[in-house]
This record gives C-alpha cells, structure tokens and sequence, in this order.
C-alpha cells in the first residue's frame, strides 16, 4: 500500500496545496472568492504562467533556463520600441520580439551543445547579458510607454458573455465527446483530465461574465498550454524531449538528434518567455527596466517546480506552468488582499515551493521502488 | 598461444555471414584497442565474445553498433561493404545493440522506450494505438511477462527491464542483434529468462552476438565462441568442443594461471560449470 499512495500523493499535492490556499483565504477574506478578484487573478498569472510553461519545457530536457525573465524583458522590450520609436505595426512588432527570442534561445543552446558549458551557467551569464540589453533597447529614459492600441488590447480585452458561453460549451462538449471515445475505445484511457476541463470551462466563464468578460490574455494563455500539451505528448518531438532529460546518452544510441532537441527546445521556450513578456507589458501599458526583473524568472521557476515539474528532468506537462503559476499567483493575491508586506508573500511562497517539492521527491522515491517481482537473490 | 579455429559442423556454416568484420583496428590515443580483429556471425547462430577486462570486447561492440568508428578493417552485411558511422545508421542496416546499461529512459512507459527513435505515425505526429498493439505482438512474440505496456519502465524489475531493452532491439526487424552483457545484474531465475530470450532469437533466424563475463551462460546458449584477448583474436571454438579450462585459458592468455589453479583445486575438471568474474 504504501509506494502508490505515496506516489498518488505526491501528484496530489500542487492540487491540495491550491484548494488548501483557496478556503483559508476566503475563510479570512470572502472578497478572495469574488469575481472581480478571481478574474484579477488570473490576468496576474498569464504571464508568470506562460514564462513558467517555457521553464518547464527546459525542465523536461533536463536543463535549466534562468534566462527566462530577462529575456521575456528583452523581447518585449524590442517589440514596444519597434512600435512606439519606430512605428511599426503591432503584429510585426511582436514577431520581431519573438524572433528576438528565438534567436537568444538558439545561441544559449548553442554554447551549451557545442562548446559544453552547463546551461545552469550559460543562462546566467544570459540572464546578465538580457538585462543589460534591455536597458540598451530602451534607451535614456529606461522605460516606453504603449501607446499601440493592438498591443493594448492583449491585456485589455474581455469577450462579450455570448462568446464567453460559445466557448465553454465548445470546450464541454469536446470534453464529453473525448470521454466518450475514451469509454468505448477496447483499451480506455484515463478520463479525468477531460471530466475536469469539461466542468471548469463553464464555472470559469460563469465567473468571468460576472465580472468583465473572459479575458483575451486568459484565453491566449489557454491556448498556449493545450497547443504545447499537444507537442509534448502527441508528436515525436515532444516525445524525445522526454527521453533527452530522462537518458541523454540512452537517447542519442536510440538515434535520435538530442543536440536539436535541445536546440529546439530552448528556442521554443525563449519564444515562450517573450510571449509572457508582450503579455506583462500589455497589462502595464509599459516596458521598463524592470520588466522580466530577476523576479519574475525566481517565480516562474517555483511556479514550473510547485505545479511537479522534477528539476531532473524527464518529468512534468506544461499544466504544470498553469498549477504553479495558480499556487504562487493565490498566494501573493490572498495576502495582497490581506495586507501583508511582501516579506510575507516570500516566505509563504518559498515555504510552499520547498513543501510541494520534497512531497514530489518524495513521492519520486516510492515511484521507483518496483510493485512487481524484485528477485536478486541473497540480501 | 595460437589462435585455435575449428571450423566444422557449425549449423551455420552453409549460409553467408549476415554480419562480417575483417581487420579491424581502432585506437584511442597511444593505446591500441583493437588490432586486426576478425568476426563474423551467421544468420540463427548464437555467437559469444569473450575476453577479459580491457580486451577489446566493448570497444568491438561500439563499432558495430555505430558509436565508435573503426581506424581500419572492413565491415561486410549480407556480403555488401557498409561504412557504420552513427548508431541510427546501424539500426537502418539491420544491426541492434542492446546495451549493458540498457539505455531506457525511466521516464518514459514500455511503448514509448520500445519505438524510442523508431516511433510509428505520420511525421511528427505519433500513432500511440498502433504502437500500444505492436508492443504487444512484440513483447508476446518474446513470451515476456509485463503486466502493462502503459507503466514507466522505471517501476519494473531488472528482467523486465531486460526484457523490454531486447524487445526495443526487435523493432525495424533487424537482421543481427547483440547482447551486452545482459545478464550482468541480474538472479538467477531473471537470467534463466533471458537465456531463453536469447534461443527464441536464433528461433527466428536472427544472427545473436552475446557479449558475456559469465562462462555458464556463454556455454549454454552460445554456438561459437570468440575469444579476444589484448584487442586481438585470441581463439574460436565451437561450444560443444570446448572445457571451460580451455576457454579460461584462452581469455586469460595462460594455462597455469590463477582461475585455472583455483577450478583445478576445487572442482573435478569433468563436470564442472565455471564462471569467470573479473
């Protein structure tokens, strides 16, 4: 009985920890269960969150990015100055931003593949090197102001109550139809992930309409981890993502490229981090230098690490990012709405990262303790 | 010693060899590894290298399977010349590799390590169903107790997880698939299990390279024996031929020397099963 329990818990407890978060603080403030303020919360997290989805790609491969922040500063910083200073268009403004990141992605992929520093390292120097370019782009002043009114929006924009509800019932019935074929399907596989999405959907936007509408970033960031859910676990490449951060060398004798894997993979997560950069700067209006401060990279970390993603690699989904994002975003919203200092937020937040992972390692252990027949003889 | 051939009477003498090396020489650095090594196996012929530590087995393994590239000699498959330069590449030519460590990723369930590299559907995008029931037929194929392909291979047993390395190797059909050391780290039921594995290969006409420490094992499934010695060809023999004392020699280069004495004292020469550890 004791290692699958065990193992059960430890997958359980990102999800306890949020229901846990939830009742005591609306049992100390009511106003935490409040439209206005769960939608607050959410528009707080879409970005951490999608910064956190690009942490928990490199968590995957067995790498580590501490990059993330900066160069979600970076990206955003490029597209706001393309668009202010030089006028251009905001979607060319923001694929500017997002090759931006792609670029960096690749080069710290590079140095880490051919030249052979730990990425630990490279993304340290990364994440100087980011900050400092930041500054650069921005200029004297040290921080643009948004003034496209595209750009505005991301942020800014709540769909009507009638395209909130078309989206609910296109997510429940897709969920229904699933569990449907997963039911009659000669093997079936688990369901509940589906059952789950198909009730959130409606109570989610049963709340977003009370308040303002569901919000255009909130759907941005939806879309972000069901597209990226479906790379990592439905294509190849996602596949030996996997198998590189779980045997590297056991990968590369199975034939597969794991140098492009990881070239890939830290492209693809700086691409992510620009997008919570544009995301964080549609919401300020603003970049400044201290956009995707050291901050933001130290939250999406124990965001990616609270919601299981295993800092050795090979284990994780990117509903981690939306888990851990979802803890470390109640927190600092419950005791904001509390009044407590940040020095609270930051104990009570490194107190539950250092909770839910030695849970999750925990539960690692007994995970890999064989429930099958162990016969080594003598001992 | 001199290299001792016997030639006659193996089962596979007739048909050409599925695999074979000629010359091979490779280096790493000032240290000569392998000199003018030959081997060759035939298809359903189970054949065992042996040596002791540092006589070139494992780096004669990596050159087949494509890890290692040879400085000299030539590698014929089915009698056509193949130059092997990477492990994807071997696999395409119809050589398996089932590595000592195994090379599973402990993450990942049975399916997704059995087609690792190899992974069935279109393009990028996988076809989990076809590859859940090919597992199937593969693992069954080998009469192989896994409860459930759906479970991370990190929660199975060493056999089982033997059991799933050689079964990964069984993908993309090959034509000859080698062994190393698989029954290092495992009991003795687990590694009756594996011999057994090792027999259904040859069953289905596979050419079967066994690399093995353990002299028991190498006698009881293999049909040749090659023995390396200092990164050379030190003897061959046909199993049903050779004493464990003549194989014991050969590997360790002398007949007066200590594993020698110590069977010699211990055991009546006749009957005994060996096994050298080094």
């Amino acid at each position: 009985m004791a290692p699958v329990s065990t193992a059960r818990l430890g997958r359980l407890a990102p999800p306890l920890a949020l229901v846990v978060i939830w009742l005591v603080m609306t049992l100390i403030n009511p106003r935490f269960l409040s439209a206005v303020n769960l939608t607050n919360l959410m528009l707080q997290i879409v970005a951490v969150g999608a910064v956190a989805v690009a942490v928990v790609l490199v968590l995957l491969i067995g790498e580590i990015d501490l990059s993330v922040g900066a160069v979600s500063g970076l990206g955003a910083g490029v597209t706001a100055v393309l668009s202010v200073k030089q006028d251009w268009p905001a979607v060319l403004a923001i694929i500017a931003g997002l090759l931006t990141g792609a670029l960096v992605g690749l080069l710290h992929a590079t140095i880490v593949t051919r030249v052979g520093v730990a990425s630990f390292v490279v993304t340290l120097a990364g994440l100087l090197t980011w900050q400092g370019a930041l500054q650069l782009v921005l200029g004297e002043t040290g921080t643009v102001n948004l003034d496209d009114p595209q750009l505005v929006a991301i942020a800014g924009t709540f769909l009507s109550p009638a395209l909130g509800w078309l989206i609910a019932a296109v997510i429940t019935a897709a969920a229904v139809a699933a569990v449907v074929v997963h039911l009659r399907a000669d093997r079936p596989r688990r369901v509940w992930p589906w059952v789950l999405a198909g009730t959130v959907a409606p109570v989610a936007v049963l709340v977003f309409n009370a308040d303002r509408g569901v919000p255009l970033a909130v759907v941005v960031f939806l879309l972000l981890l069901a597209g990226g859910d479906v790379v990592m676990r439905r294509t190849t490449l996602g596949r030996h993502a996997v198998a590189t951060g779980s045997n590297a060398s056991g990968a590369r004798r199975a034939g597969i490229a794991v140098d492009r894997i990881r070239m890939t993979v830290f492209a693809l997560a700086s691409v992510l981090a620009v997008t919570g950069g544009i995301l964080a700067a549609s919401r300020l209006l603003a970049v400044n230098q201290s956009s995707g401060s050291t901050d933001l990279m130290l939250t999406a970390v124990a965001a990616a690490a609270i919601g299981g993603a295993s800092l050795f690699g090979g284990r994780g989904t990117v509903w981690s990012a939306l888990l851990g994002a979802l803890v470390v975003g109640s927190l600092a919203n419950g005791l904001d709405l509390l009044g407590a200092s940040s020095a609270i937020r930051l104990i009570a937040t490194g107190v539950v990262l250092a909770l839910a992972v030695g849970l999750d390692t925990v539960a690692h252990r007994a995970e890999r303790q064989p429930f099958t027949e162990h016969s080594r003889p003598g001992r | 010693m001199s290299v001792a051939t016997h030639e006659s009477g193996s089962p596979a003498q007739t048909t050409e060899p599925v695999l074979e090396l000629t010359g091979i020489g490779k280096h790493f650095g000032a240290v000569q590894a392998l000199a003018g090594v030959d081997f060759r196996v035939h298809p359903g012929e189970v054949v065992a290298l042996v040596g002791d530590n540092g006589a070139g087995k494992s780096t004669l393994v990596k050159i087949m399977s494509g890890v290692y590239q040879a400085d000299s000699g030539r590698m014929r498959v089915e009698g056509r010349e193949v130059h092997v330069h990477s492990p994807s590449a071997a696999q395409s030519l119809g050589i398996a590799t089932v590595f000592q460590d195994l090379a599973l990723c402990d993450n990942l369930d049975v399916v997704g390590n059995l087609f690792l590299g190899s992974e069935l559907g279109s393009n990028a995008w996988m076809d989990e169903v076809a590859m859940e029931k090919e597992s199937w037929r593969l693992l069954r194929e080998l009469g192989a107790k896994i409860p459930t392909v759906r479970i991370p291979v990190a929660s199975l047993s060493g056999g089982q997880r033997q059991t799933v390395a050689i079964a990964r190797s069984l993908v993309g059909s090959p034509k000859v698939v080698m062994l190393d050391e698989p029954t290092a780290a495992l009991g003795v039921a687990q590694t009756a299990e594996v011999l057994n594995l090792v027999e259904r290969l040859r069953e289905q006409n596979l050419g079967v390279v066994l690399i093995s420490h353990n002299m028991a094992d190498v006698q009881a499934v293999a049909d040749r024996i090659v023995v390396l010695r200092l990164g050379r060809n030190e003897a061959e023999f046909r199993t049903v031929d050779v004493t464990t004392e003549q194989l014991v020699a050969a590997i360790t280069g002398a007949s007066d020397n200590v594993v020698a004495e110590r069977h010699a004292r211990r055991v009546p020469p006749a009957t005994e099963t060996g096994e050298v550890e080094a």
